[in-house]
């Protein structure tokens, strides 16, 4: 299972001339067993606090977040994460860096590097599995990052701008390899981007944030059949209309 | 470095052969007097005479007690305070005040005390040493922990290391390995300058820089840069070693880090 609730977060920080920024305000939403939900917006609109506040790595000042029936307090063995910059351990190589979790839960090491190894596989990096992360390119390292939190098999998979840093081709690339990834093995995933292409492309659902304070505007569905086609008529039709609400009714008030 | 180093390796030992052919100039027939200065030939004829004798071995022996006391009296201190004080921002507030009072402190003005509370001991030289190297040891290994990248310690909380010592254990020190394995190679080079002066005060009747005084008492100067030149090769192989130690180890997983 992997039904998320959002029950009206708010957070918070105080500024240095002692005024409050309002960073999310107000913010209420559900996402469903097995959805992929893009939230999008542009940068400072709180988007990444929003998944720290989910993944338990920051604590909101009001609000709930529930994870099947149970309000998550701290980091949770069922909610996994995908960085936006480059997370893995340097000093570890590949197989070792998909094994940490497993690690951590004290599991042997046959044990662990076999399940370890599906994941490699499972983002066809088997030839890479005894290189260092300094020895991989940008996207090699986030296929590592992914297969590196689905070891601990999460029910709820977290993406802060995983492909951010990435080329345009090797970002496609890795956009389809993630759609086969979520098909074999049916997690709920939250993905954060300022890329509408991203949005479109990917989600079942795209969440407009507004920014300062981080509202959510609008929430629209995407219906186009999978696979999609960037180049196709429908598809430009839903990117004009997620552009259209960010142009007009979703920017700074 | 520069990049064919293998081939412009004669250079050095061309410069090693002038310097040596003008020193003996120098010392046999402008000085000629080996008491200011004397020739390469007289050292390795002194060289040859205390390998004879068979003290330089017990010498280097005791030298390398004194040094490893002070060392890993050194690394069992510095590093838990640097980790503790890397790690707790309280527990560095309240210390680093009295470290900034005791470091600018030389080693060797400690050299009274080390006598009253050691006495003429291996220890009281070890002790010595010590100071030298702590520091260095503690000052890396603090700045190795605070320069922990925040996504690796995130990173492995949301994999369920959660607890701080496992956080240190596995995230935290692993990344502040090269800086604390810089740190021991500084120290290792101060604890060695140290060496001399600690064992100056007649902690034993063997060590190179016990010895380096005695000779220098007897005016046997050929003796004294005897002594000299192995406190300087040790000092170079302690480098050396380490140097390859540090790059096997860490060489490859931080090249191309940067980029």
């Amino acid at each position: 299972m992997g039904n998320l609730e959002i029950r009206d977060l708010n957070q918070s920080f105080s500024k240095e001339d002692g005024s409050r920024l309002v960073v999310l305000d107000h913010v209420t939403f559900d996402v469903k067993d097995k959805e992929f939900v893009c939230i999008l917006g542009s940068s400072g609109c709180g988007k990444t606090t929003l998944l720290r506040l989910i993944a338990g790595l920051d604590t909101a000042q009001t609000g709930l977040i529930i994870l099947d029936g149970e309000e998550m307090k701290g980091a949770n063995p069922k909610v996994g994460m995908v960085f936006q910059e480059y997370s893995l351990f340097p000093w570890r190589t590949v197989i070792d860096n998909i094994a940490f979790g497993l690690e951590m839960q004290g599991m042997r090491t046959e044990e662990r590097y076999r399940i370890a190894e599906r994941y490699l596989h499972l983002v066809n990096l088997t030839p890479f599995r005894d290189s260092f992360p300094s020895e991989l390119s940008g996207g090699m390292r986030q296929r590592v990052a992914v297969a590196r939190a689905l070891a601990l098999d999460p029910v709820l998979l977290l993406m802060d701008e995983p492909f951010g840093a990435l080329d345009a081709q090797t970002r496609n690339m890795l956009q389809k390899e993630l759609l086969d990834i979520r098909e074999e093995t049916k997690k709920t995933i939250i993905f954060i981007t300022h890329s509408v292409d991203e949005a479109v492309f990917l989600s079942d659902r795209i969440i407009v944030l507004t920014p300062r304070p981080g509202r959510i505007c609008r929430t629209l569905d995407v219906d186009l059949p999978r696979p999609r086609d960037r180049t196709s008529v429908e598809f430009a039709q839903v990117r004009r209309t997620v552009l259209d609400l960010i142009n007009q009714n979703c920017s700074i008030q | 470095m520069v990049q064919n180093k293998g081939k412009d390796r004669w250079l050095g030992v061309l410069a090693l052969v002038i310097a040596l052919v003008a020193w003996q100039i120098i010392a046999a027939y402008i000085i000629r007097y080996p008491f200011i200065l004397p020739a390469p030939t007289d050292v390795a004829t002194a060289f040859i005479s205390l390998l004879k004798s068979g003290k330089i071995l017990l010498d280097i022996e005791a030298s390398l007690v004194h040094f490893a006391i002070g060392l890993l009296a050194a690394l069992l201190i510095g590093i838990p305070l640097g980790i503790l004080m890397g790690w707790n921002r309280r527990f560095d507030a309240f210390i680093d005040p009295l470290i900034e009072l005791l470091r600018p402190i030389p080693p060797l003005a400690w050299i009274p005390f080390a006598i009253i509370w050691f006495g003429l001991t291996a220890w009281s030289a070890g002790f010595v040493i010590f100071i030298g190297a702590v520091f260095p040891i503690i000052l890396n290994t603090y700045s190795g922990f605070r320069g922990v990248p925040r996504v690796f310690v995130e990173a492995a909380r949301m994999l369920g290391c959660t607890r701080s010592r496992d956080l240190i254990r596995y995230i935290a020190f692993p990344a502040a390995l090269p800086s604390v394995a810089a740190g021991i190679r500084i120290a290792t080079g101060v604890g060695w300058m140290c060496l001399v002066a600690a064992e100056l005060f007649g902690v034993s009747n063997y060590g190179l820089g016990q010895k380096l005084w005695f000779y220098y008492n007897l005016h046997q100067m050929d003796a004294v840069v005897v002594y000299m030149i192995i406190l300087g090769l040790i000092g170079l192989a302690f480098d050396m070693i380490f140097r390859y130690w540090i790059d096997r180890h860490f060489l490859k997983w931080r090249t191309g880090e940067v980029a």
